[in-house]
């Protein structure tokens, strides 16, 4: 149980480096915050549909724009879940559920997948789920997760592959 | 302890020195642990055994007695495969009838004992005397264990270990640790240094890992137990941020490192740093050390000890609140979990899938899967590694906060 046969200079500290002040006060580099929010439903009746805000603040470098807003609904990050599935090599997390029951004409009470409920769960579902794939290191560097997240509008006929760091 | 009470006789092994001899534990193959006496290569085993005719008056008839001093290797999962690779027979008797009590004496002289005594997952390596009274029908057979320790010198090279691994552009460190080669009441001193970091780290922790090879070839088993978990820094550091590591292998079981013995197992010993971030991901890096048992030094002074006692205890107080040390591994989902590669490796690291991901179809890529269980500590803001506490020995820690 004893140290004592050890001499102090064999057990010290090891030597460090001083961190520089503008390491130990910077802003961090692993600053990334993606939001999903202000739901908004439109069109009328069958054909209503509700998409929400995907907003992004980060300096990592391999994202090409710092800050973002774009707008999405659930189908296209069914999508983007389908092409990370595939692509790359994480177990990608799961989305907020697809409430088919809701869908069906006079069941599940309420305005159904418009219900305000129903969008909050859902909104805060996306939230995680982009958060948790975002910050992935091996899923930040696809090309479907940057056009998901930069581009005003997903091309779903657009070319696989992986992004190079800026 | 084999049978011996059928057939009326009572066999009692007792070495010589016992009441002196130092002891050490072991564990059984039932999970038990016992004490047995202590001995290094080269010691002579001697002692007598005590034979006693139970029911007075009545003859027992054999074809001999002998004691054995055998060393074996045993391998639990191939049934039957005893290795012995020492074997020495002394013949007590010749055939005859006993009638009441008898007392022979027997000695070892200097026997080699090449190997530590060891009690694994897998494997067993066991010393022990036998005594068989040979019969027509059934061998009456007592046994007893002892324990041996294989001591070895202080290596004269014992480079330090450092490493820059990393995952590119996400999370690069260097990690050092004081030696490579490390006694079993040894300290473990060392350090992690941040070079970049784009991920959001939650805490990091050190885990002390043994790995049993069994057998060879295609029925090799491989055992992984992790003996240790030490956390050394909570909350997300940023680069430039360096963080000691000192760990006390005194407050764990451990076996000294062992290669190959007698071609049957391996004995091996990891550290594992392992880093997790916010969405539960780890990241991990194994390096293998290597721990010997040194000789006891003789006892110092009484005066210097009592002054290192108290600096030790200090020492233990400053980790006490964090070491938990766990001594079975809680084999929970086996996830796949990244190694940090260096620069060199080609491989693309792979990364744990994180608390929400299908542990069952896992990352592919990651080559090693890490047991153990998740370790979630509460993400509280800012403190990093113990709040700087004066070394009492070493140099003043200078946080410049």
């Amino acid at each position: 149980m004893s140290t004592s046969t050890q001499s102090a200079a064999s057990i010290q500290r090891l030597q460090h480096k001083r961190q520089t002040l503008e390491d130990a006060y910077s802003p961090p580099a692993n600053f990334l915050e993606i939001d999903v929010c202000n739901p908004e439903t439109h069109g009328v009746n069958k054909d209503r549909y509700t998409d929400y805000e995907v907003r992004m603040r980060t300096n990592l470098p391999v994202f090409r724009l710092k800050e973002s807003s774009v707008r999405r609904r659930y189908s296209e990050f069914e999508w983007l879940r389908g092409e990370l599935e595939r692509d790359s090599k994480i177990v990608v997390p799961k989305l907020p559920g697809k409430a088919l029951r809701l869908q069906l004409p006079f069941r599940g009470g309420g305005d159904g997948r418009f219900d305000d409920e129903f969008i909050e769960e859902r909104r805060r579902g996306l939230e995680d789920f982009i958060n948790k794939v975002a910050g992935h290191p091996l899923a930040q560097n696809e090309k479907c997760l940057h056009m998901f997240l930069q581009e005003q509008t997903v091309d779903r006929g657009y070319v696989p592959g992986k992004v190079r760091t800026t | 302890f084999f049978g011996l009470v059928s057939q009326g006789a009572e066999i009692d092994i007792v070495l010589d020195g016992q009441e002196s001899r130092k002891t050490a534990e072991l564990k059984l193959e039932d999970g038990r642990k016992e004490r047995l006496p202590l001995y290094y290569d080269g010691e002579t085993v001697s002692g007598k055994v005590n034979i006693l005719v139970k029911k007075s008056g009545t003859k027992l008839e054999h074809q001999g007695i002998k004691i054995e001093f055998v060393g074996q290797i045993d391998l639990y999962f191939d049934r039957g495969n005893r290795h012995e690779f020492v074997s020495m027979v002394r013949e007590l008797a010749r055939p005859g009838i006993l009638t009441q009590g008898v007392c022979y004496g027997f000695e070892f002289v200097n026997v080699e004992k090449p190997y530590e005594s060891y009690s694994g997952a897998n494997v067993r390596l066991r010393y022990y005397l036998r005594v068989t009274v040979v019969k027509r029908l059934s061998d009456l057979v007592k046994e007893q264990d002892i324990c041996v320790h294989t001591l070895a010198q202080y290596p004269d090279l014992n480079s330090s270990i450092k490493m820059e691994v990393g995952i590119e552009d996400c999370l690069h460190i260097e990690f050092e640790y004081n030696k490579s080669k490390y006694h079993l009441k040894d300290v473990i001193v060392g350090k992690i240094f941040f070079l970049l970091v784009r991920i959001k780290i939650r805490h990091m922790e050190v885990q002390i890992i043994r790995r049993e090879l069994a057998g060879s070839g295609p029925a090799a088993l491989n055992e992984s137990e992790t003996l240790a978990k030490f956390e050394i820094m909570d909350g997300a550091p940023v680069r430039g941020e360096s963080i000691p590591i000192r760990l006390f292998l005194s407050g764990y079981d451990l076996t000294p490192s062992m290669r190959d013995v007698n071609k049957k197992f391996s004995v091996k010993y990891y550290l594992n740093l392992v880093l997790v971030d916010e969405e539960e991901r780890r990241y991990f890096k194994q390096q293998e050390i290597t721990l010997f048992r040194r000789a006891e030094k003789r006892r110092r002074p009484i005066a210097n000890s009592y002054i290192e006692q108290a600096i030790f205890h200090h020492r233990t107080a400053q980790f006490g609140q964090q070491q938990q040390p766990t001594t079975r591994a809680q084999q929970q989902q086996s996830q796949a979990t990244p190694p940090l590669t260096t620069p060199e490796d080609a491989a693309a690291a792979a990364i744990s899938p994180g608390r929400h991901g299908d542990a069952n179809n896992s990352a592919a890529d990651s080559p090693e899967l890490e047991s153990g269980s998740t370790h979630v500590s509460p993400a509280l803001p800012a403190a990093r590694s113990a709040p700087g506490i004066k070394d009492v020995l070493g140099e003043d820690d200078d946080d410049n906060y």
